[in-house]
């Protein structure tokens, strides 16, 4: 298997997504995302001139609605769910700077 | 100019610090390119049916969307997408099929954690924008996304880096944006406001947004950079938030400018960086180092299809934009046979119709002009185009003084009424022409020392004598002769 993502991209990418990893877990993801990336690269061997590029599966586009307002949750209801509030607002975490 | 896709100015800047350790004397440029961000005028949120209002108590304008509630999927606002295009056909973008894409991050503002924009295929590319004084601004895009709640930082005095906790408001996540990207044309704080300024006459114009920055329903992120004079690439940018009206923007982009030149010469490399403008201290202070877009992992939404706008549909839109500033400034000018710089101001009141009109009837251009700036800077209330072009009229002929006819336009703005009968009704009747002279000939009788001083006097005292007479026969026609008659007939009686 080639060289397709090292390590500390690895450690990079799973610290984008808020994951703590072992040191075992990052050599075993390693190898599995080398896996994916080089089944990627198989893909991208493959002659795709003319194929346009696909962002989504299903022959549909355009699938808009009206600009009605339907209505609002309940805001009572919906703080009832959260784990703090405060003065009609959520409560959260000092947040510091901003992610990534 | 790259063609790399990227998220908005990411594409346009290059890396590089030109000037590093540049001499004393080196005159410095700036170069800046702006991020206005504008909510779209739409009553429900860009997929979702919560209402897209302001000011409502927080949390009251939420639902399972915009909360990002499991198992809820959202679905394309049509009008959202028709405000998008007007825009882009109003800057003369190519409006092109689109994808959304995800744009993961985590922080609280998204319940969902990401926000859903447009990456790699914005519904607008390309473009420009026309300032009045003729310069051209190219757009990169115009590209919709939804906007995030609002958090407020509580305890350590409201700074983001002390606060003991934050409070959340979800009322504007999913509220419609569009993000316009222009290119780093501009060149000083100044040029920056009026491509603000300009630009929101255009989203005001063709209905797409309130404009209102004191709202934050228009908002602007500013890249900054600055080089030597004829340095051929850019310097590395700062990006600096928390502009909140267009004083703001000129005292940032001043500062961040001056910091930058201040580093620069004394050879300390400026770091890209997101910087956040203190309006109270009036400085910029280092918020983050500027991320990587691929750090957010832009990918495409899976749970949007593609939109490709039918072309019968853009084309029916672009027939239906109203004249935009730009071709209201064309128009007037080109008729009155002006710079469009010079008509600018009228055509941002909103006035240029009525000049068009005053001067289809008959009115000297310049002189509606005049008036417009001038004289109806609270707007023109009740005044019709048919009754300026009268008064101007009454001017021209002499029959109001200047001081009378501002009054007679006064009470036209708040009455709606002819100019003759403003004037009847204020008694301001034009002293007969015979009359005056009898007043003039009596005035130089009364007063033999201060006329001999008129009649022998050089240019100065002559001047000063003309005043003192001018003076005299006002006082005893209550200000209803005409200045231009009076002079005429002292210059006659002085023989010259």
């Amino acid at each position: 298997m080639t060289e397709r993502i090292s390590r500390d991209d690895v450690a990079h990418v799973a610290w984008l997504a808020r994951l703590s990893l072992r040191a075992d877990e990052l050599e075993r993801f390693t190898l599995q995302l080398g896996d994916v990336l080089d089944h990627a690269a198989d893909v991208a061997a493959l002659d795709l001139e003319g194929v346009p590029p696909t962002s989504h599966p299903y022959p549909v586009g355009n699938v808009l609605r009206a600009d009605v307002p339907d209505g609002a949750l309940d805001r009572a209801e919906v703080l009832a769910q959260a784990p703090e509030t405060e003065e009609g607002q959520f409560r959260v975490p000092p947040v510091r700077g901003e992610a990534p | 100019m790259s063609d790399r896709p990227g998220s908005g100015a990411d594409v346009i800047w290059a890396a590089g610090s030109p000037g590093l350790g540049a001499p004393a004397d080196t005159e410095w440029e700036m170069v800046i390119g702006l991020e206005v961000h504008a909510e779209l005028l739409t009553r429900s949120k860009l997929f979702s049916g919560s209402p897209n209002a302001f000011g409502g108590e927080p949390n009251t304008n939420i639902d399972p969307v915009c909360m990002g509630l499991p198992g809820t999927l959202p679905v394309l606002n049509r009008h959202a997408v028709e405000l998008a295009i007007r825009v882009g056909l109003s800057l003369g973008s190519l409006v092109q099929p689109s994808v959304f894409a995800r744009k993961n991050y985590f922080y609280p503002d998204m319940p969902k954690d990401y926000q859903i924009s447009q990456y790699d295929r914005p519904i607008n590319v390309g473009g420009s924008l026309e300032l009045p004084t003729g310069k051209v601004i190219g757009i990169v895009r115009a590209h919709l996304e939804e906007d995030t709640g609002k958090t407020t930082h509580m305890g350590g005095a409201g700074r983001i880096d002390d606060a003991a906790y934050s409070l959340v408001d979800y009322n504007r996540a999913g509220v419609p944006l569009l993000e316009i990207v222009s290119y780093p044309d501009l060149r000083s704080p100044a040029e920056a406001r009026e491509y603000v300024t300009e630009l929101r006459s255009t989203l005001l114009a063709v209905g797409a947004s309130d404009g209102k920055m004191e709202e934050g329903s228009l908002r602007v992120d500013a890249n900054v950079s600055v080089r030597p004079v004829g340095a051929g690439e850019f310097g590395t940018r700062c990006e600096i938030k928390n502009v909140n009206s267009l004083r703001s923007l000129g005292r940032a982009l001043e500062y961040e400018a001056r910091r930058q030149i201040r580093m620069l010469s004394v050879g300390e490399p400026v770091t890209q960086q997101t910087r956040h403008w203190n309006e109270d201290t009036g400085r910029t202070s280092a918020l983050r180092t500027k991320e990587e877009a691929t750090d957010y992992r832009y990918f495409p939404e899976p749970d949007l299809v593609p939109l490709d706008p039918d072309p019968a549909w853009v084309e029916r839109i672009r027939a239906e934009l109203p004249l935009l500033p730009r071709e209201r400034r064309h128009r007037l000018a080109g008729l009155i046979g002006e710079d469009p710089a010079r008509v600018s101001l009228v055509t941002e009141r909103g006035q240029d119709d009525l000049a068009l009109a005053a001067i289809e009837a008959g009115a000297a251009p310049a002189a509606v002009l005049k008036h417009l700036e001038q004289n109806l800077a609270d707007g023109s209330g009740e005044l019709t185009a048919d009754g300026l072009a009268e008064l101007i009229g009454m001017e021209a002929r002499g029959e109001l003084t200047s001081n009378q006819v501002k009054d007679v336009l006064a009470e036209m703005v708040r009455t709606g009424e002819s100019p003759a009968t403003v004037a009847r009704r204020a008694g301001f009747e034009a002293v007969a022409a015979g009359e005056l002279a009898a007043v003039v000939d009596r005035i130089i009788a009364e007063h033999p020392e201060e006329w001999r001083r008129l009649c022998a006097g050089d240019g100065r005292e002559r001047k000063k004598m003309q005043g003192f007479f001018t003076g005299q026969v006002m006082r005893a026609t209550k200000g209803q002769a005409n200045g231009r008659d009076v002079a005429a007939l002292l210059a006659d009686r002085a023989g010259s």
